[in-house]
């Protein structure tokens, strides 16, 4: 029984999503800027659509701007957060485990950048992270939770702690599967991971919250994103995440309950691994280990011939050859490293079957390279 | 005592590692001399797996990383 166990890369579509899709390519492929029928009729489906992703985030339509993904979201919030804030200070402060999106975009700033380091769970240091935004922050980033093991990050907390300074949230891998944290300034996210289709984010802006256009502005998404949105798959995305919402909280505890299997199965069954991130406060379905003397590309290639699709963080399953960057940060094995992200469609069945396999394919990789 | 893991990629410079540990005295050093980025990290994770101490990381001659570990049992 083959099985997609990677929707923190992108979660198959919902079945709601293909629905909306079909239909909205019918009516919303026009330029939805045009005041012909055809424009209009785009324009009618992209402003339910906009509403819709608006409440399940808690914003007002006005603050929810569509992009080409969560990286093009991520990038924005960050560049055009730390442009418009520059009076308050110079800094940009991020944890040590933000996705890469946000430390490309760090790069690009002129002043000076902080990365707050994380415990072996990967949860920031607060107390570092408050101090320092409070010494001339232009602007802060926290992630809602970890993309690569799970851990949610005490939002709430530095948000308390640091009113004054403009907070980019990513949200990516939370919405839709868990609650979102309740203060953010500017908020990122991207279609793929709650079962919509590939090429929708959302870049979420306060009303309130200073931020200006880092790109060429024109009049499109409110002018904080150039270009004529793709209103089908926006239409699509909505629907998807509509869907998701709905079912979240018993889909978290589906789901949560399929993660605590395999972090306890795991490491019962397979040895020397290490499983990762905050058992318990973390999202519902996401989990990784890492395992001793393991090449990682080598137990991928292992289990994507078992049928499991899953990702890594290990050196070598990148094209940099650099391990991952979280992983780094935690002080955990970057080694043999696995990901298994769950969605809507993941079944006990899957996951029992994984777990029955998973011991093979790791011996197995361990005896091509001699392994003790 | 140096091992010489140049051009060995992951998880091979914690697999020699793991293989000459058993070389030095309890209380004496390894050093392992390593250019591949994962090196570092994970054999700072394999001291903590396997009860060995991490002494720190220096530069071989010829500008290659270097992470030291001290055998403790």
């Amino acid at each position: 029984m083959p099985a997609y166990l990677d929707a923190a890369s992108a979660a198959p579509l919902h079945p709601v999503a293909r629905q909306a899709l079909i239909a909205a390519l019918e009516d919303g492929w026009a330029d939805p800027g045009r005041l012909y029928g055809a424009g209009r009729r785009a324009q009618l489906l992209l402003d339910p659509a906009r509403e819709s992703v608006a409440e399940c985030i808690g914003a007002r339509p006005d603050e929810v701007s569509f992009t080409a993904n969560g990286t093009q979201a991520l990038s924005a919030a960050a560049l055009g957060t730390l442009a418009a804030n520059r009076r308050h200070g110079d800094t940009f402060v991020h944890t040590a485990v933000e996705h890469s999106a946000l430390l490309h975009a760090a790069e690009l700033h002129p002043g000076p950048v902080v990365s707050v380091g994380v415990d072996t769970l990967g949860r920031v240091d607060v107390a570092a992270f408050v101090a320092a935004a409070r010494a001339g922050a232009a602007a802060a980033a926290v992630q809602a939770a970890n993309h690569e093991v799970g851990t949610t990050q005490p939002v709430g907390e530095i948000a308390a702690a640091v009113p004054d300074v403009p907070l980019i949230v990513d949200a990516t891998q939370t919405l839709g599967h868990s609650a979102l944290p309740a203060h953010w300034s500017v908020l990122a996210c991207d279609a793929r991971t709650w079962g919509g289709p590939p090429g929708v984010g959302a870049l979420c802006v306060r009303t309130g919250t200073r931020w200006r256009s880092p790109y060429p502005a024109d009049d499109r998404e409110g002018g904080r994103v150039p270009g004529t949105p793709n209103v089908p798959a926006i239409v699509a995305a909505a629907a998807a995440l509509r869907a998701a919402c709905a079912d979240q909280a018993a889909e978290a505890a589906r789901l949560s309950k399929l993660v605590d299997q395999i972090r306890t199965t795991v490491a019962a069954t397979v040895p020397d691994v290490e499983v990762l991130g905050d058992p318990v406060d973390r999202l519902p379905h996401i989990v990784t280990f890492s395992c001793l003397y393991v090449d990682g590309e080598a137990l991928l290639t292992a289990l994507d011939r078992r049928g499991f699709a899953v990702s890594s963080g290990s050196s070598c399953t990148s094209s940099t050859l650099q391990p991952s960057h979280v992983l780094v940060a935690m002080g955990a094995l970057t080694s043999g490293n696995v990901r298994v992200s769950l969605h809507h469609a993941t079944t006990q069945a899957e996951i029992d079957e994984f777990l029955r396999v998973l011991p093979d394919a790791v011996a197995d990789v361990r005896a091509e390279i001699g392994a003790p | 005592m140096r091992l010489d893991c140049r051009g060995r990629r992951c998880p091979l410079p914690i697999l020699d590692l793991a293989k000459h540990i058993g070389d030095v005295a309890v209380g004496e050093t390894i050093t392992v001399e390593a250019d591949d980025p994962a090196a570092g990290p994970d054999i700072l994770a394999w001291c903590r797996m396997r009860g060995h101490a991490y002494a720190g990381a220096s530069r071989a001659a010829d500008g290659t990383p270097a992470y030291t570990v001290r055998r403790l049992h």
